[in-house]
């Protein structure tokens, strides 16, 4: 049997297609430069050296004893931190799904909680935590009057991440939790088992997956991390710290590569895991529709301590985010609390406060659109149509996903300083904004094409099939019909993508160059050098910026997206 | 209404996939050649997996053969997309796009065709008013019934004037009743239309219904082409027979032309090209004997059952059951279990295989 015919057939209706043709041509070149060959390069840099093949860097590396402690640091936070946030998550949508929240104050609580990661820069959370525990903490000095508490070091960046990932697996296993049939856990009850029983022996064993899933989510972004570690890591190093400063302290170009190929396998390694195993196995156990609404837990002797502890949490969290502003709005943290608007002032009149939004607006709402239109064509290929290059762009799109900053960052510096292979094409483009769109697009595409893609699986592949059917090419099909049904997704996608590259600081520290100024590199900076209160400045205006952004985003959805479409005229 | 009745033709047709379990080629559909006339009703029959749905995605252009090349009128079609292709395709899902109302899925083919609006405006509200929609054109799909979006999805495909209409099992998401009545309306529109359909069902009954003629399918294999009277009297093979209709095997042995021996028995039955000697087995419709205590086979009744419009029976004929259908039971002797009966066969309904 041949199928070489069809193949043939198929290969011809697609190059009867020029818009698609191109289009896959230039995503395949798009991906393979700006993600695979950066990667790339990084091994060439670390395995290749004047004599050939050779381990020399790596050897040189390992020899050295702050990076050996840097991997077992960068572990030992990831654990932990795994951990934590996987059963804090656990926590919080366990008590959503199963408890009777009573009030509607409580309700708000778990909602902001679940957004707080989508708005948040990602090292607010190390500066508050200085300014309520550290040596002029509000905590430690004025209510404990502890004088030398440090909060610098592995409890510090363990309990800030903690805090700033756990919310995604709350996310992740509210929505394995709502996929739980209740007639399974009833059918346990009537048998006799306890309530702490049914969590024991059905609950828990079937979101075990899940909860292994959210683990090495939450892993992986832990040993990622750049901003926490740098602020208050202090002298305990992680990788991705210690690769940066192995690059801007030590100019060692090449033993960085080496460095960020060793933690590059450690996330693919995790990633791999977490992708093709886990993934697969937590949905798979969990396929069943629930047949009807679960009766939630009113006993009070569940609901009130779940309650509080929750509550208690959540609040806590709030706090370290509302401290930021506060850190702002005194003359000085923890001796003078007279409320003062210099910080503020500060921010534009002496350094430059306006550029840098300037500049990270326009960067961040460039790359945007472009990353949420990319995710979307991506994710219609990936999911509605079939040709040779898909798996690859499905692979390399999600590959990234795999790729802490710092790791891409390095790559970039040692792939384009001096252009593809030092050949000078595309030298251009470094040290120009373009390359800082460029990345910020990278980094965002794996959150938009997944978010497309499960919004595409959602709609029946013969709606597609009809309009093509009636005479439309690929690209008509995908303006009128494919994009108008995921509008929602295009749109959290724009939004998201937002907030996150004008967040996003472990790549970019090391791209950016003196022309631009960016808000996130700004705060890393005077934190740094302990100007709290312009730090803070900073970081309330950011988050000021991506809460609107947010907010502007749910009312467009709310007034022009699908899912108002379809409830009005239900 | 259609510009021109386009005929389809199928040549030596066949398409391989890939079973996902065992990783091996299978061939979904093998050696197809089908001959479809301009403006005739064509249903492609078959239980699930018989090649019947592939088969029509071939013609569509959704799925590329893997052998022999596929003619919309005279003109090979195999390389052209879905897009270029003369088809309209009617889903089983329906497939009307959510974010339109009725008028633009109707019109959507139309504006592809870069028509203008009072063009558009007037062939849209004429075949609503052909498939009985007339007015609800600002109407969202989801306001609609399932029978209704089925006749937008019908109104859309037929407003195009494809030269081939193509059915994807377009009713079994509709409930029995506004099956019956909508496949006589699709037959009714189709006759108005002058169009040339080609419909796929695993419902034998709604194939025997509209259809000038039945394709049935098994395994990927087609088994016979012919009108439904053709196929419910001169099946091909056991499968056709057993398929369309209920059908009793009973073994016998060609005595004669045109005679055969049944249990011991001599019965007429018309023996085809089959030899004398030659075993054989006699397809009997449960509707063709009818029940009496004197009769050419004698047999005992296993089952009896009033079902209404016929009494239901089991009989046994020495190691065969044969079930029986007998109308209008009210004017008739009813047997109960354990009774002698005789069989008696009515004229020209035996056919031997």
């Amino acid at each position: 049997m041949a199928k070489s015919q069809s193949a043939s057939l198929d290969r011809k209706k697609l190059m009867a297609d020029p818009i698609m043709v191109s289009t896959i041509i230039l995503l395949v070149v798009f991906l393979t430069v700006f993600i695979l060959y950066p990667l790339a390069i990084l091994l060439v840099d670390s395995f290749v050296s004047e004599s050939g093949l050779t381990l020399d860097t790596f050897k040189r590396v390992m020899g050295l004893s702050n990076f050996r402690r840097a991997i077992t640091n960068t572990l030992k936070v990831g654990f932990l931190v795994g951990i934590a946030s996987a059963l804090i998550g656990l926590l919080f949508a366990y008590v959503e799904v199963y408890v009777k929240l009573r009030t509607k104050f409580m309700e708000g609580l778990f909602k902001v909680v679940s957004m707080l990661p989508v708005v948040s820069p990602p090292f607010v959370l190390s500066l508050s935590m200085i300014m309520l525990f550290g040596k002029a903490g509000i905590i430690t000095r004025f209510i404990l009057h502890i004088y030398d508490n440090s909060v610098y070091g592995f409890w510090g960046i363990a309990i800030v991440q903690t805090l700033t990932f756990f919310p995604v697996c709350y996310m992740m296993l509210k929505g394995l939790l709502k996929n739980i049939d209740p007639s399974l856990e009833e059918a346990a009850r009537d048998m006799g088992a306890s309530r702490f029983k049914v969590f024991m022996t059905v609950t828990f064993p079937l979101i075990l997956p899940g909860l292994g899933n959210a683990f090495l989510v939450t892993f992986i972004e832990s040993i990622a991390d750049f901003a926490n570690p740098m602020i208050i890591g202090g002298s305990y190093d992680t990788l991705a710290t210690t690769i940066y400063l192995q690059i801007t302290g030590a100019y060692d170009k090449q033993g960085a590569a080496a460095m960020a190929v060793v933690l590059l396998a450690i996330t693919l390694v995790m990633f791999i895991i977490q992708k093709y195993y886990l993934e697969a196995k937590s949905t798979a156990t969990l396929s069943g529709k629930a047949s009807r609404e679960r009766m939630l837990i009113t006993d009070k002797s569940v609901t009130i301590p779940l309650t509080i502890l929750c509550s208690a949490l959540a609040i806590f969290v709030i706090i370290m985010y509302i401290c930021v502003p506060f850190g702002a709005m005194f003359k000085t943290w923890g001796y003078d609390f007279h409320l003062t608007f210099k910080w503020f002032g500060q921010v534009f009149t002496k350094y430059k406060g306006l550029k840098a939004f300037k500049d990270s607006f326009i960067l961040s709402f460039i790359s945007a659109p472009i990353t949420a239109l990319l995710s979307m064509i991506i994710s219609y290929l990936v999911v509605k149509r079939k040709f040779k290059a898909k798996g690859f762009i499905e692979a390399v799109s999600m590959l990234a996903m795999a790729v802490p900053g710092t790791v891409l960052g390095i790559g970039y510096i040692r792939g384009f300083s001096g252009g593809i292979f030092g050949t000078g094409i595309l030298q251009g483009l470094y040290g120009t904004g373009a390359i800082l769109v460029i990345v910020f697009i990278v980094r965002s595409l794996p959150t938009g094409t997944r978010s497309g893609i499960s919004a595409l699986r959602q709609i029946d592949k013969s709606i597609e099939e009809s309009a093509y059917d009636m005479g439309a090419d690929s690209f008509k099909v995908f303006m009128t019909v494919t994009l108008p049904l995921i509008k929602d997704s295009f749109l959290s996608g724009f939004v998201t993508s937002f907030v996150r590259s004008i967040t996003a600081i472990s790549a970019i520290i090391l791209l950016v160059t003196p022309s631009y100024l960016l808000i996130t590199v700004q705060i890393n900076e005077f934190a740094e050098k302990g100007s709290y209160g312009i730090a803070c400045a900073f970081a309330s205006i950011l988050i000021l910026i991506t809460y609107s952004a947010v907010l502007v985003m749910n009312l467009v959805i709310k007034h022009f997206g699908t899912s108002r479409q379809v409830k009005t005229t239900d | 209404m259609s510009k021109e009745k386009k005929g389809v033709r199928l040549e030596h047709i066949s398409k391989i996939y890939k079973d996902p379990k065992t990783g091996k080629d299978f061939y979904a559909v093998k050696d197809a050649n089908i001959e479809i006339e301009p403006g005739s009703f064509v249903t492609l029959l078959g239980p699930s997996g018989c090649g019947k749905t592939t088969t029509l995605r071939m013609i569509a252009g959704f799925e590329s053969p893997d052998e022999g090349e596929i003619y919309l009128g005279n003109e090979p079609i195999n390389a052209l997309t879905p897009n270029k292709r003369d088809t309209a395709m009617v889903f089983q899902s329906y497939a009307l796009l959510p974010h339109y109302n009725i008028f633009d899925n109707v019109a959507y083919g139309l504006k592809l065709r870069k028509m203008d609006k009072e063009t558009i405006r007037k062939k849209v509200t004429d075949i609503l008013g052909l498939v009985g929609l007339e007015g609800m054109e600002n109407r969202m799909t989801n306001q609609l019934s399932g029978g209704q979006q089925q006749r937008v999805a019908l109104a859309r495909a037929l407003v195009i004037e494809p030269g081939v209409l193509l059915f994807d099992e377009p009713l079994s998401n509709l409930d029995a009743k506004l099956r019956v009545s909508m496949r006589t309306e699709i037959r009714r529109i189709q006759q108005e239309a002058g169009i040339t359909a080609i419909y796929v069902t695993h419902d034998q009954s709604e194939a025997m219904a509209i259809s000038d003629k039945v394709i049935i399918m098994k395994g990927g294999l087609v088994e016979q082409i012919s009108t439904p009277q053709e196929a419910y009297y001169y099946p091909n093979n056991k499968f056709v027979a057993d398929f369309i209709g209920e059908a009793n095997f009973l073994k016998a042995i060609v005595k004669s032309q045109d005679i055969v021996e049944i249990n011991g028995e001599e019965v007429k039955c018309s023996t085809g090209s089959l030899g004398n000697g030659a075993e054989c087995s006699i397809v009997l419709r449960p509707e063709g004997a009818t029940l009496g205590d004197n009769g050419s086979i004698m047999g005992e009744v296993e089952y009896s059952c009033f079902m209404g419009a016929y009494q239901d029976y089991h009989i046994k004929i020495g190691d065969e059951l044969v079930k029986i259908q007998e109308y209008n039971p009210k004017n008739k002797k009813i047997y109960g279990v354990g009774d002698k009966v005789y069989l008696n066969f009515e004229e020209n309904t035996l056919y031997a295989l």
